[in-house]
């Protein structure tokens, strides 16, 4: 199954190479990984996704868990979340695609940035699925360059990850 | 007053209380070395290669339970020791490791003798750290020295660059540190352990499983206590031997790949497992498919990340195995009830049974010299109160099955890891910290030739250690596994044009010994016990194609061993 965990770990050198080192050591899998600053700036905030089975997950946030530069973490997947992903994608339009183009944008509440006499590029934020979903609904000819932020999550409601 | 970055490492680790550096100087580390030379309270010991100083310094820790320290400089140095590391890391060992690094200027640039030690290291320490400014040095060793020790023991690496140690800061040495992000568990959770002390009673056919986690833990005598007043048989991993008194009637042996038929018939009997301070080794456990079918499982270990791993357990209780162990014992003798009398009975009579096939049996009457009589010879001639060290391989099984240790941190083995090299340097350490105890290193001529050069440094600090070559000419544990699974195809495990060792010794002016017949053992061993002044190399020339037995082969279930 896919987990979304959340993971607050000291703002140091070499702390984002622990865990990445941690999972390629032990094979698991990451799909994807974001990391910044929190509001503290001796904080880092990352996300990281994951598959596997129940008992790997358990491993993967004990195993996290005892790396010494990590606070505190959360498996966003535990409870209500609500994740997000950003996504840039530029396509190669001219003629009447373009209008097209436009409106399937419009359909997944994406945003035009970038406008050339030949291209649009498209901002689209959401979960990882409906960001698929417009990908899907394009063209594959058409698409130029995608560029994925990975996911980031928080919980739902007054649950919180912070120390 | 400033000190510089030399005189701040140096203070730190007199601060700390460490006696011994076991490490090679170089030069990224030539400042530290010039304010060691000023003092005379830690005492530097100068190994022949690096890898020998990680492992020094991790007998030192193992046998005393302080934790050992290297210095080493940067580059070839900082890899040499990283096998050291890894051991420790296997084994759970703590050890604080100094490398030295180039100037900070220079970090990045491919300088001479530059390499990423922090990276290189990461995936074998607890933790590790780059310091870059002189005002962290001193926190920076006061927190390697707390994560190395605290909670699940491990090695914690210190890279400092050279000019570090050339600038200058006020010093003071944190007396106490807390890390927000790093807080082992004191103690087991109370509601767990009363689970776990039901479940123990009710029990019809327990087991007590108890590894390294019991001596690192100092928990032998609340084990010893334990398993005494419930009664239960026991079984010690590799890492754990000396745990439990092994020449008590409740200790069936040590369990595992060539564990005894009784401990691991007993295993794969037991209706109640109670595993502390143990992970469920693949050595141990054989086929997990096949482990402990009917057990429930009770598991104490002071890491999470231990528990459900490999095995998933019923009753898991996290804390350290002696506060755990404590409150187990409060709560037993509180409780009116006992275990079933009845059915502990019987399940002794069922083990006994198991006892007499006599697993361990071998030739008494051979012509040539057993390695295992050369062990039970050791075993008496030292009054089983030596510390004995290994390397890896049938030598270390054969002196795991054969010495019967009665206290922990008497046996000190790579199990995690299995470095072939270990047991000279281990021995080294284990003797500068009890200069008085006889110190035996059970060896094999595959083995001894990995850190061979230390002779020359037990040489420089007069130590007398005893060297016990059990020589058969083969690396005989990969023999051994050819001649089970490669139909005989001995490849590349015979060993052509080994030295005269006895000639060897004596070139780094110790003793040698060669030892041909069975009759001759018990007077060698005597002899060079004897000796308290010099380090003797005893060259026992062994039967060639003895084997270890049981065998619990790779992949079987723990019932399923090979026996002689």
């Amino acid at each position: 199954m896919r987990h979304i965990i959340s993971i607050l770990m000291e703002n140091e050198a070499g702390a984002l190479s622990r865990v990445a080192g941690l999972f390629s050591a032990r094979g698991y899998n990451i799909e994807s990984l974001t990391v910044a600053p929190t509001e503290d700036p001796s904080l880092s905030r990352m996300t990281l996704v994951t598959t596997g089975t129940d008992e790997i997950i358990e491993q993967i946030t004990k195993q996290l868990n005892k790396l010494v530069d990590v606070v505190k973490l959360m498996d966003m997947t535990d409870g209500p979340h609500i994740e997000r992903e950003m996504m840039l994608v530029k396509v190669s339009t001219v003629g009447a695609g373009r209008e097209e183009i436009k409106r399937l944008s419009d359909i997944f509440r994406g945003r035009i940035i970038d406008v050339t006499d030949s291209t649009y590029t498209i901002e689209l934020t959401g979960t990882s699925s409906k960001l698929d979903a417009f990908l899907e609904a394009l063209d594959k000819a058409v698409i130029v360059e995608v560029l994925r932020s990975g996911v980031i999550g928080i919980a739902r409601g007054e649950k919180a990850l912070r120390i | 007053m400033e000190l510089t970055g030399a005189e701040i490492f140096v203070r730190c680790l007199q601060d700390e209380g460490v006696e011994y550096i076991f490490g090679y100087p170089g030069g990224a580390v030539l400042h530290i070395y010039d304010e060691l030379y000023k003092q005379d309270k830690i005492k530097h010991i100068l190994v022949r290669h690096e890898q020998a100083a990680g492992h020094a310094a991790d007998g030192y820790a193992r046998a005393t339970g302080k934790p050992g320290v290297a210095l080493v400089t940067s580059g070839p140095g900082a890899t040499n020791v990283v096998t050291g590391i890894a051991t420790a890391y296997m084994d759970s060992i703590p050890m604080v490791v100094f490398t030295g690094q180039v100037p900070t200027s220079l970090i990045g640039n491919d300088a001479f003798q530059e390499v990423d030690s922090v990276g290189i290291t990461r995936p074998c320490v607890k933790h590790n750290f780059l310091v870059k400014d002189v005002a962290d040095l001193a926190t920076t060793i006061k927190k390697a020295f707390y994560i190395a020790t605290t909670g699940r023991p491990g090695p914690v690496v210190v890279d400092i660059p050279k000019d570090v140690t050339a600038q200058r800061t006020e010093y003071s040495y944190p007396k106490e540190i807390s890390i927000r992000s790093y807080n082992p568990v004191a103690k087991g959770h109370s509601g767990q352990i009363r689970k776990a002390i039901d479940l123990m009673l009710s029990a019809k056919r327990p087991m007590v499983y108890s590894g390294g986690g019991i001596v690192l833990g100092n928990a032998a005598e609340q084990l010893t206590e334990l398993t005494r007043l419930l009664g239960f048989p026991i079984t010690n991993t590799l890492m754990g031997l000396g745990g439990y008194p092994a020449t008590d009637k409740q200790f069936v042996g040590m369990l595992g790949m060539h564990g005894t038929y009784e401990a691991n018939m007993a295993m794969h009997n037991c209706d109640v497992l109670i595993a502390i301070g143990a992970r469920f080794d693949d050595r141990v456990t054989g086929n997990i498919a096949k482990f402990c079918p009917n057990a429930k499982i009770i598991h104490v270990d002071i890491d999470p990340a231990s528990i459900s791993k490999n095995v998933k357990v019923d009753v898991p209780i996290v804390g350290p195995v002696d506060t755990v162990l404590k409150e187990m014992l409060k709560l037993l003798k509180d409780d009116p009830r006992r275990p079933d009398a009845a059915a502990l009975k019987a399940w002794w009579k069922q083990i006994d049974e198991w006892r007499a096939m006599d697993c361990l049996k071998y030739d008494r009457a051979s012509e040539l010299i057993k390695p295992q009589f050369v062990i039970e010879t050791l075993y008496k001639v030292t009054d089983g109160d030596a510390f004995v060290t290994s390397d890896v391989g049938q030598h270390q099984m054969f002196a795991a099955q054969f010495y019967k240790f009665d206290k922990p941190r008497r046996w000190i083995n790579s199990g995690g890891l299995g470095t072939m090299g270990f047991g000279l340097p281990a021995a080294m350490g284990v003797q500068l910290a009890y200069p008085d105890e006889t110190v035996v290193c059970v060896t094999g001529e595959g083995s001894i030739q990995m850190c061979i050069q230390e002779l020359s440094t037990c040489k420089q600090y007069g130590l007398p250690l005893k060297i016990v070559n059990l020589n058969n000419g083969f690396l005989g544990m990969v023999r051994q596994w050819q001649e089970f699974f490669y139909q005989g195809r001995y490849a590349m495990s015979y060993m052509e044009s080994l030295p005269d060792f006895v000639k060897l010794a004596e070139a780094y002016g110790q003793i040698g010994m060669r030892i041909e017949k069975p009759g001759d053992v018990e007077g060698a061993l005597r002899e060079a016990m004897r000796i308290r002044d010099r380090l003797v190399f005893m060259d026992f020339i062994i039967d060639r194609t003895e084997n270890v037995y049981p065998m619990v082969p790779a992949g079987a279930g723990q019932n399923e061993m090979i026996l002689v």
